[in-house]
Order: structure tokens, then C-alpha cells, then sequence
């Protein structure tokens, strides 16, 4: 009977010490407060939308779609989570910039153009390297001139937003193309959210370098012990440096989908808080935020634990701008539960309860 | 108590989460006397300094100090009020702070801070032991080692009862460290209870009057100076009978190849960003050589620049007779060059990572960023060198941080030799790790160059490198000042050029 | 004497003095610019008294961030701080009749929890300043909100009185084109906020508590070794952070008159990048309040350069104050790295 519950005991403990425990447990608690609060939560429909296509939907489907953003730059704020002990603070910023950069290319910096002035994918390849020259920016800023991450990526944080309605004069120019706007919907024939399509692709190619490059290796090394790493022929330097452009290629991502969403842009609402919710995805993941080891698909996961969140309060009628109220207090639950003195003094407590309940065992063994 | 103890400490129990650090330790501690602390690493004696100072605190067991009776030491505050004072071997001042600061911040009673009194007192202790610092300086604009006896300064000054010195002299040279003892012998003579943590065995014998001696946490015993003499001391400290340490020479033999002559690494020249004069140096295949000197003489710097681990300003290198061009890291990694850091902790080791990925490490980097190896290569890898160099370990999965010092240091050894280098560089492999462990390095150097790799060994302990080494460059100043090899190898010859007597 | 080297004017000064007179030569250098390239506004001893009316909150709230940042810390709820200060004052004064004594304390009463909650996680429990400050920012934005959603302005009228209230400078005044002479006055938050900069002068060059925010920041690890107690100092540092932001909420509030969520956007940031010019250090340990005096006064003179050079868009402000935090972010990394050489060779 000892062995049964060693084995137990094990189990448990294994299941507590995986990363993916955390964001898999508050996903589970979240589902049972919808549960109880309206099984409707869970209802996903097949209907037609106005443009009279066939779209999945309900609650479910709101995450998966609204989620997606999130869950891309969670990727890219992973890597430079791990790689430079810090994280990006100005994603928001910049996906107004990689955006005001894609408006400007479709419209040709008319406000009101008939038709686009470049096709979608070089505009989007113009966010690209727009979202990726942020990224280089932030990161040449951390890597050669060692500034920590945050304050970096203070300057983009507060510039961004101005530098975006610069790009385009202020105005709010409207992409007449209705294709553009399928990425941020639906393709008209396929029921499922356009974003979910472009996650999973994101998914499968942060997979596939993961796989067949040392990307992993060489950030945790990094990320844990810089000096040794350069005395191993690693470029610290430049691993930092590419963590920020990766994630500015997320960025850049991010801004389609967002951008797609609207068919026009609104600088200062635009990903506004995204960065809280992404970083806030990563240490839902159980990755430590001073960096080092990482585990991508925990992150992943937390970005739509947070999108869960986000669409329960909604659901509880929490208005838009009083979110980040209550989200501050997830975080701040979160930060103290993991933190790691409180989890110490946890650990003290459990084994406490485990010692006296094993006394109480052993008495009854003996009665 | 006894009349002449200023310190007791009794049953002292520390359990860490897996660890039992001490257990039911005893340590005491007389009036005007110097006490060495010994063990080898991850015998407890950082613990036991710890919850003397308060940084720990201890589970079970008593602490009773003169005058005090028994007492409960919560934080080194607390430690402070009672008179002992800890200098320890890293520099704990903060270096943005004066030196007048560094020496009577959170002591003295009083809200507000007086300058002028601060400065001028500072000043007096400062030239009464002759420490060449002013009080009003930026403490970070010091030496290394004078910022080590500002903080000794700091501990004199503070009326303490007991001085706790915690490998105080890793960062000092040879006349600083007599300065130190000097000052050591005052305080004693004062009636100050020293207690001193080194792993030099002479400076032990130096000037201590006592020894305790632990070993995995539980204390082996207290002797006598006298009464113990140094290969007791070893044997008690590893808890085995050691025969005679140096006696490994005779096992190795050397490469005899047919290339045996071949200079598999030159350098004319060379000179670093870290300070040193340009030098010329070579290895043969097959040849251990080393770099000797005292502390802070350039002899890391000297491997530095051959690994390209500083910035290279100056010099050619030639590897086979062919020139090369090193200048970072990866690039001495192409040439076959390997290089074992000093300091382990700081540039060695990646705490967090598996043991497993410690050891794949920089051939994984030589391979190439595009081709990972497979997990099945890589747990082989791991496998066939925790297994070679008998690196005690849970698992290959386990993080290295867990590891003690010695099996650390066997993981970065194996991380290279995993490479095959053609020529592997350590610098300082023995410090800081068991006597075991030291013996089984030295080994292995031997054996390793036996099968023809070249390998450059430099130690801080000179026996050390007379076992291995058959050829050494000696090094004064930031400098070469010879080179001595085959009858010239002997403890006296080194020294007199070290010192430079003709 | 072997440890003196010539390490020229550079190494001989300490960090503090050295980042401090860079900002105070760049202030006067970019002050007398205006005065003989630009004119105008700038002649007038008035031009200075408005920059200070218009930013005493921020010089509070930025001598605050200094003192956490001496000690290595960060605070960046400062801005929602103040919004929720001048919102929940705004909402006491005019919906419930409430005094002006009433709203003071509600002001330090809500720095005081700030202090409270972030001092005790950051100092007590270890959690990383920026998300602890980062969670604070979003949960006092949040919190603005859910008090009132709509901005409004504060008609109470003892209020009022003490908003208009100035202070003339006597000598200072200027004769306008009508040939009427116009006295140069200050408001009332300029005189807290002076004080505040002379009060936590004294306290972080004189008292034990205030070389302890700088042995903390130098190194945490030695100054718990030198007995210095780390726990109690870092929370005190946040603690007066969010007190400071309490009280600058209240200056601006003072300056403003009325309550909204979107007030002091972004002023986190012009605290850290006024602390920053004004040569404290991010990485903790060296910095001065003087110095973050001008930082402020730096940042402002630039903004109205700015926006008297015509170029009067709203962008222009953030992006010339990142340019401007930028440029010193990268002066402190280059001339703390030739420091270092210097030194070394």
C-alpha cells in the first residue's frame, strides 16, 4: 500500500513541477467560473455572418480569434524574456508603427484611396522590416549599449505612438480592398477565424527553428550565464540582438491581424496594454521573468489563458478601460504566488501537512 | 563557558531542501587566538561563517558569547552589536560608496551622517595600518586588494571580539598577504578571536594556533597546531589516509609520437586589451606547460589572449606553423584551441542548464548554429564522460548548479575534451575544489597529454604545477620574465624568478 | 601609493558629480540657446516660472523615482498614481462636498497604500519592482475609471481660491506692450515641490537612512553585509516614491483643477527620463536630487523649444522626449565605459 501512494505522491509531484501546470490549472478554474456562471459560455454555433459566409461562433471562438495576437508576440517575448533577463515594453507601441507603416504602403498616404496603392504583401513585407528595425533598435540598445531591456524599450514605448500618427500625417486612412480585412476575420468559405490559420503557422515555424537551429540552447545559455557563454563561441551580443528582431518580426505579425481587424488604425487605442498582457503570458507560463530557461508552449498557452480572462470579465460586463484594473490584480496574485520566498514558505507548509498526516497514518497503522 | 572563550557554538544543526549542510556541529573559540577553519568544499564551513554572521539561520543548537551569554544572531546586524566582524572573500563593500563610507555605514548610532568626522577618522585607521586609500576616494577607483583591506579596516576599527576572515587572501599578492598576517598577529596580540577560512595549507600553518577540521557537514575535531601535522591534516579533511600527494608523477610517462617536437601553437607578440605586454610563447604536441607567477602577474591574461577570450590588439599566432587569425572565442574553437576559465562559477558553468547540456555545450556551438545534435547524440555524449571523469551526479537531466564545485569543474572539463581540442588551456582547474578531485585533474592532465594533446596548466599552488608541468614561463608584473624547464623546475628556481634575483 | 592613477578629470570625480555636471552644463547651454536663437518667450524671467508651474508635479514625482532608483529599484505606477489621486480628489471635493483638508489626506492616503503594497512586494517578498510598478500603473488606470468614467472639472470654491493662488517674485516682472508691468509669480506647488528637492537633498547626503538608498543600490548583496538593513530601506524607497506621487498628484491636481483618466499619460516616464538626464544612474547607487531638478527643468526647456519652433503637432513632444532620453541613456553607457577603462589602464 506504501508503494501506491509513493507512486502517488510522485505523480503529483511531477504534475505540480511541470510548467505547463499553472496556465493548465487557471485555464481549468477559469472554465469552472463560466461553468457555473452561464453553461452557455461553451456554445459554439455555425451561422452566417453579414457578408453572408458561413462563421463558427461563440465564446470559444472569440478567444481563439482575439487570443491570437497575443499568443505571437508571447513567442517573440519569450525569446527575449529568456535571452536578456528583461522584457519588450513598447510591443504595443510598435505594432501601432509596423501598422501606420502597412496603411501607408496599401494607401499611398491618401486617406480615403479607391484602391491599393501596393498589393497586401508588400505592404506587409514593409511591416516586416519596419517591425524588425524596432526590434533592432531595442535590441542594439540592450545588447551593445547594456541598457536594461525596460528602460530601452521605454524610449519606443513612448515615441511609438507619435512616431506611428507621423508616418501618416495623423490621418486614418481606410484600406478600400475588402480582402485585406480577411486576415483579421473570416476567408468567405471557411468557417473557422483567419487568425487561428496564421497562429498555427507562427506555431509550426517558431517549432521548426526550435527543432533545427540551436536558437533554444544558445538563449538559455545567454540568458543564464553571458561571460560563459561568449567564453563558449557564443555571441551573446548578437543572441540578444536577434531575440528583439524575432520578436519585432511578431510585432510585425501582430500589426496585420490588428490592422486587418479595422481596415484603418487608431493610434493611440491600437494594442493599447498588449505588452502587460504579453509579458504577463510568459510568467503565466511559468518562465521566469529575470530570464534563462524558457518553455515556448507554456507562454503560448498563457497568452490564451489571458484571453480567456479578458472575455470572462467582459462576460461579468467589466468595462473595456477598468480591465487592466483587475488584470493588475491577476498579475499581482501571480507574481506573489510565484515568487519564489511565498513558495518557499508553501513548500515549508505542504510538508508540514504531509509530515502530520503521515503521523496520522502511522497511529492508525499501529491502532 | 570557559574564562578565556569569547565564542561557543553547540549542536549547530542546518538542514538546506535536500541538504544536510551541518550537523550538530561544535566550534569554539579563545581569547587571542587565531583559529583556521578546514574542509574541503561543501564541508560546511561557509554555513557555519553564515550563521555565525546571521546570513543563515540556524535550525538547532546554541550560540554563547563572552559577556553575552546566549544569543539569538538574526542578521549581520546583529552580529555587528555583538562584535563579530566577517570579511569575506569576495569584495562586500558597495564600490559606488567613499572608502570613508564603506568604513562606518550601518554601525554608530545617530541619524545623520557627519562627514568631516567620518572623513578624518577613516583617514587615521587608513594610514595607522598604512592602507594606500584616501577617505574621501570612490571606493570603486581602488585596487582589488585594497578594497580588501578597506574591509578589514572596516572590521578592525569595529571593536570586534571576533574576526571572522573568509578566504580573505585569494585576491592579495604575496607582500599583501604578510600584511595582512602582520596585521592578524596585532589584533591577536590584542586578544581579538580570529577565525580564519583558507585553502592554503601554509598560510594555515603560518599563522594559526588552532585547526578545527569538517567534513560533510559534521565536524571531524579541533587540534592543536602542533599536533597536527599537514598530511594528518589532509587525511582528516577527505577522511581517508592519502599517501603521498605529489607522488603521480611516475604514472603519466610522456608522448613520445614521431611528431613530438612539433610546435602545435606559437604565439610572437601577442598582446590583450587586459593590460599585459606583448609576449612570445609555443607548445609542442604532447607538452604540458603552465604559466607562473603571482596573483595578478597576467598569467590569465596571458591564456586570455590565446583563447581570444580579451580583445587582441597586437602579435601574431600560428597554429602548425600556419598563421591564423584568433579574435574571438569561436575562432580559437576552430583551431582545436580549448580553454577551461578561472573563474567557474562566473564563466564556466551555465547554472540553470542540465548537466547534459553543459557538457555539449561548445561542441554543439562548433558544430554550427543550424545543426543541433539529436537527443540521442547528446545523452551518448553525456553519458560516455560522466562516465570517463566519474562525475557524481543524480542524473544527466540534474542543473550543474547542483552540483559541488569538484563535479562542476569535471563538467567543464568534460565540455572540452568533448571537443577533442588539439590544445586545452586551464586556468586555475584545482581551485576552490576538493583535494580528491585536484589529484584526479592532475591525472588526467598527465594522461591526456601522454595520448599527445598539448595542454598549458596554471595553478596558484606551485607544487601543483611542478607534478604536471615540464615546462613554465614565468611571469612578473604583467610580463614574461623567463622561461625554466627540465633541472631548473624546482620550487626555489621559480621563486627567485619570480622575484627577480639573478 | 600605488593605487593612484591619472585617470584625468573624468576618474578623479566621483559618478554622482560627474553625470550631475554634465546635466547642469547641457541645461544652461540649451537655456542660453533658446534665450539668444529663439527669443521671444524665452527673455522673459516669466518663460522660467511657467515651466516651473507647469511641471512642480513632476519634479515631486521625479525626485521620488530618483530615490527608488538610487536604490536600484523602479517605480512606474507614478503617473497612474497621480491620475487616480487627482481623480479621486476631484470626486471628493465637487460629489461629496468634501474640505480641502479632506482631499490632502486622501491624496497621501492613497500614496501611502502605493507605498504600502508595492514597498512590502518588492522589498518583503522579492518580486521584480518593474511588474510589481507595472501591475500598480494598470490597477490606478483601472481604478481611475471605475471611480468616474467622464473627465470633469472642479468647480468647489475654496479649491478654486487655493488653484489661483501665486506667488510674485518680487524683481522678476516684465513691462508688456501696453506698458503695464506684470509681475513674475509661481503657484503654490512650486514651493512643495522646491521643498521637496531641499528636503530630500538633506536626507540623501546627510542621513544614515539616505547613504543607505545608495549602499543599497551600489551593491545589494555588500550593503547587507555591512549590516545595512536591505528589506526596510528598499521598502522606505518605495514607500517615499508613493508618498511623492500622492503629493504630486495633488500639485497637479492643484495645476489642473480637474479629474480624468487620461491625466499625467506618460508622466512615469518623463519622471524616469528627468531622473535619467538629471545623472542617476539606472543600474542603481549614483544619483542626485539636484540633478533631477534640472533633469526636469532640461526636459521641459526642450519641449517648449519645441513647440515655439512651430513644430506644435502633438507627436513631436514624445518623440523629441525618447530622442532626448535616448541621447543620455547612451552618454551614461559611453562615458561610464571609457570611466572604466581609464581606470583599468
Amino acid at each position: 500500500m506504501s508503494k501506491t501512494t509513493n507512486k502517488d505522491e510522485s505523480f503529483f509531484k511531477k504534475l505540480v513541477g511541470n510548467q505547463l501546470f499553472i496556465p493548465i490549472l487557471a485555464l481549468l478554474l477559469l472554465a469552472v467560473i463560466n461553468l457555473i456562471n452561464d453553461p452557455g459560455f461553451f456554445k459554439i454555433s455555425l451561422g452566417l455572418n453579414n457578408a453572408g459566409n458561413p462563421v463558427l461562433s461563440g465564446y470559444l471562438i472569440t478567444i481563439l480569434d482575439y487570443g491570437s495576437e497575443l499568443g505571437i508576440l508571447a513567442i517573440g517575448m519569450t525569446l527575449v524574456t529568456a535571452a536578456s533577463g528583461g522584457q519588450d515594453i513598447s510591443v504595443g507601441a510598435t505594432i501601432a508603427i509596423a501598422g501606420s507603416a502597412m496603411l501607408r504602403v496599401l494607401c499611398g498616404g491618401t486617406s480615403r484611396p479607391t484602391e491599393l496603392a501596393a498589393p497586401i504583401i508588400v505592404a506587409f513585407l514593409v511591416a516586416c522590416v519596419v517591425g524588425m528595425l524596432c526590434g533592432a533598435f531595442n535590441g542594439m540598445l540592450v545588447a551593445v549599449f547594456k541598457i536594461q531591456p525596460m528602460i530601452a524599450t521605454l524610449i519606443l514605448f513612448t515615441a511609438g505612438r507619435s512616431i506611428a500618427a507621423w508616418i501618416n500625417n495623423n490621418e486614418l486612412p481606410i484600406v478600400p480592398d475588402p480582402k485585406f480585412a480577411y486576415f483579421g476575420s473570416f476567408i468567405p468559405g471557411i468557417p473557422v477565424p483567419t487568425t487561428v490559420f496564421i497562429v498555427i503557422a507562427c506555431i509550426v515555424v517558431i517549432a521548426l527553428v526550435l527543432k533545427f537551429t540551436n536558437l533554444g540552447l544558445y538563449t538559455q545559455a545567454v540568458g543564464i550565464n553571458e561571460g560563459a557563454s561568449r567564453l563558449n563561441g557564443i555571441n551573446p551580443t548578437f543572441i540578444k540582438f536577434l531575440s528583439f528582431v524575432i520578436l519585432g518580426l511578431c510585432v510585425a505579425v501582430a500589426a496585420l491581424i490588428k490592422v486587418s481587424r479595422l481596415s484603418t488604425i487608431n493610434y493611440s487605442v491600437i494594442a493599447k496594454d498588449i505588452e502587460m498582457d504579453a509579458i504577463l503570458a510568459v510568467a503565466l507560463g511559468g518562465n521566469a521573468l529575470s530570464g534563462g530557461k524558457f518553455n515556448m508552449w507554456a507562454s503560448i498557452l498563457g497568452a490564451y489563458v489571458i484571453q480567456f480572462l479578458t472575455t470572462t470579465l467582459y462576460k461579468f460586463n467589466v468595462q473595456s478601460d477598468a480591465l487592466a484594473a483587475y488584470k493588475a490584480v491577476v498579475v499581482i496574485v501571480l507574481v506573489v504566488f510565484s515568487a519564489p520566498s511565498v513558495r518557499d514558505y508553501m513548500k515549508q507548509l505542504t510538508r508540514k501537512f504531509a509530515s502530520s498526516d503521515k503521523a496520522a497514518l502511522s497511529k492508525k497503522g499501529v491502532a | 563557558m570557559e574564562e578565556n572563550r569569547v565564542l561557543e557554538m553547540r549542536g549547530i544543526n542546518k538542514t538546506f531542501p535536500g541538504v544536510k549542510a551541518l550537523q550538530n556541529v561544535d566550534f569554539s573559540l579563545n581569547k587571542g587566538e587565531i583559529h583556521a577553519l578546514m574542509g574541503e568544499n561543501g564541508a560546511g564551513k561557509s554555513t557555519l561563517i553564515k550563521v555565525l554572521t546571521g546570513v543563515y539561520t540556524k535550525d538547532t543548537g546554541t550560540i554563547t558569547l563572552e559577556g553575552r551569554g546566549e544569543v539569538a544572531i538574526g542578521s549581520p546586524q546583529d552580529a555587528q552589536n555583538f562584535g563579530i566582524s566577517t570579511v569575506y572573500q569576495e569584495i562586500t563593500l558597495c564600490p559606488n560608496l567613499t572608502v570613508a563610507e564603506n568604513m562606518f555605514i550601518g554601525r554608530g548610532a545617530g541619524k545623520i551622517t557627519n562627514w568631516k568626522k567620518m572623513n578624518a577618522d577613516a583617514d587615521k585607521i587608513l594610514q595607522s595600518l598604512e592602507i594606500p586609500a584616501k577617505a574621501n576616494q570612490q571606493l570603486s577607483s581602488c585596487s582589488l586588494a585594497v578594497q580588501q583591506m578597506v574591509a578589514i579596516a572596516r572590521a578592525v576599527d569595529m571593536e570586534c571580539k571576533v574576526l571572522i576572515l573568509d578566504e580573505p587572501t585569494s585576491s592579495l599578492d604575496e607582500q599583501e598577504v604578510e600584511k595582512l598576517f602582520g596585521l592578524m598577529r596585532d589584533l591577536k596580540a590584542r586578544g581579538v578571536g580570529i577565525i580564519f577560512v583558507t585553502h592554503f595549507l601554509d598560510q594555515v600553518y603560518e599563522v594559526c594556533d588552532k585547526i578545527t577540521v569538517l567534513r560533510n557537514g559534521t565536524l571531524v575535531g579541533e587540534y592543536e597546531i602542533k599536533d597536527l601535522p599537514r598530511v594528518q591534516l589532509v587525511a582528516k579533511m577527505l577522511g581517508k589516509q592519502m599517501d603521498d600527494l605529489s607522488d603521480i608523477k611516475g604514472e603519466g610517462g610522456t608522448y613520445e609520437g614521431a611528431d613530438a617536437d612539433e610546435k602545435i601553437f606559437e604565439a610572437s607578440g601577442l598582446q590583450s586589451n587586459a593590460g599585459i605586454k606583448p609576449f612570445d610563447f609555443y607548445i609542442k604536441k604532447g607538452e604540458v606547460n603552465g604559466f607562473t607567477g603571482l596573483l595578478g602577474s597576467g598569467r590569465s591574461e596571458c591564456v586570455r589572449a590565446i583563447f581570444g577570450a580579451d580583445r587582441v590588439i597586437n602579435g601574431s599566432v600560428k597554429m602548425h606553423g600556419k598563421e591564423v587569425k584568433i579574435s574571438k572565442p569561436l575562432d580559437a574553437m576552430k583551431n582545436g584551441i580549448a580553454y577551461l576559465p578561472e573563474n567557474r562559477r562566473g564563466d564556466g558553468i551555465i547554472g540553470d542548464l542540465s548537466v547534459k547540456e553543459n557538457i555539449i555545450l561548445a561542441l554543439q556551438v562548433l558544430t554550427g548554429f543550424f545543426k543541433p545534435f539529436s537527443k540521442a547524440q547528446v545523452n551518448a555524449f553525456a553519458d560516455e564522460y560522466i562516465k570517463k571523469l566519474n562525475i557524481k551526479t543524480a542524473s544527466a537531466e540534474t542543473p550543474i548548479k547542483q552540483l559541488s564545485g569538484g563535479n562542476q569543474q569535471k563538467v567543464i572539463l568534460a565540455r572540452w575534451l568533448l571537443m577533442h581540442p588539439e590544445y586545452l588551456i586551464l586556468d586555475e582547474p584545482t581551485r576552490g575544489i576538493d583535494i580528491g578531485t585536484k589529484v584526479d585533474i592532475q591525472k588526467l592532465v598527465l594522461e591526456l597529454a601522454k595520448d599527445g594533446m598539448s595542454v598549458t596548466f596554471i595553478s596558484s599552488e606551485t607544487d601543483e604545477m611542478l607534478r604536471t608541468c615540464s615546462r613554465l614561463v614565468v611571469m612578473r608584473d604583467r610580463k614574461v620574465v623567463g622561461e625554466l624547464s627540465g633541472d631548473d623546475l624546482t620550487q626555489n628556481k621559480i621563486m627567485s624568478t619570480i622575484a627577480g634575483d639573478k | 601609493m600605488k593605487n593612484e592613477k591619472k585617470t584625468g578629470v573624468f576618474g578623479k570625480m566621483n559618478d554622482t558629480m560627474l553625470l550631475l555636471t554634465i546635466t547642469v552644463v547641457i541645461f544652461f547651454a540649451m537655456y542660453i540657446g533658446a534665450i539668444v536663437f529663439q527669443g521671444g518667450a524665452f527673455k522673459k524671467p516669466q518663460m522660467f516660472f511657467n515651466i516651473l508651474n507647469a511641471n512642480a508635479a513632476l519634479i515631486i514625482t521625479a525626485c521620488g523615482m530618483s530615490v527608488v532608483m538610487i536604490s536600484g529599484g523602479i517605480d512606474i505606477s507614478v503617473g497612474g498614481v497621480v491620475a487616480l489621486v487627482s481623480m479621486c480628489c476631484a470626486v471628493y471635493l465637487d460629489y461629496h462636498d468634501g474640505s480641502i483638508f479632506g482631499s490632502i489626506l486622501i491624496a497621501l492616503g492613497i500614496g501611502v497604500a502605493y507605498g504600502l503594497v508595492q514597498g512590502f512586494l518588492v522589498a518583503y517578498l522579492d518580486i521584480q519592482p518593474f511588474i510589481v510598478s507595472l501591475a500598480g500603473m494598470f490597477f490606478a488606470r483601472g481604478m481611475t475609471t471605475i471611480v468616474n468614467t467622464a473627465p470633469f472639472n472642479v468647480a468647489d470654491e475654496e479649491f478654486t481660491a487655493l488653484k489661483l493662488a501665486r506667488i510674485v517674485i518680487p524683481g522678476m516682472g516684465t513691462t508688456n506692450k501696453k506698458g503695464i508691468y506684470v509681475p513674475a509669480y509661481v503657484e503654490i506647488g512650486v514651493i512643495v515641490a522646491l521643498l521637496v528637492v531641499a528636503v530630500l537633498f538633506v536626507v540623501l547626503r546627510w542621513t544614515k537612512l539616505g547613504r543607505s538608498f545608495y549602499a543599497v543600490g551600489g551593491n545589494k548583496q555588500s550593503a547587507l553585509m555591512l549590516g545595512v538593513n536591505v528589506k526596510r530601506t528598499k521598502f522606505l524607497s518605495h514607500m517615499i516614491c508613493s508618498v511623492l506621487a500622492g503629493i504630486g498628484g495633488y500639485v497637479y491636481f492643484l495645476h489642473v483643477g480637474s479629474g480624468s483618466a487620461s491625466h499625467a499619460m506618460g508622466m512615469e516616464m518623463n519622471a524616469i527620463a528627468s531622473s535619467i538626464i538629471g545623472g542617476t544612474m539606472l543600474t542603481g547607487g549614483v544619483g542626485n536630487i539636484i540633478g533631477t531638478l534640472f533633469g526636469v527643468l532640461s526636459l521641459s526647456t526642450i519641449q517648449n523649444i519645441v513647440s515655439s519652433a512651430g513644430l506644435d503637432q502633438a507627436w513631436w513632444t514624445g518623440i523629441t522626449i525618447a530622442a532626448m532620453l535616448c541621447i543620455f541613456l547612451l552618454i551614461q553607457s559611453v562615458v561610464m565605459a571609457q570611466k572604466k577603462k581609464a581606470l583599468k589602464a
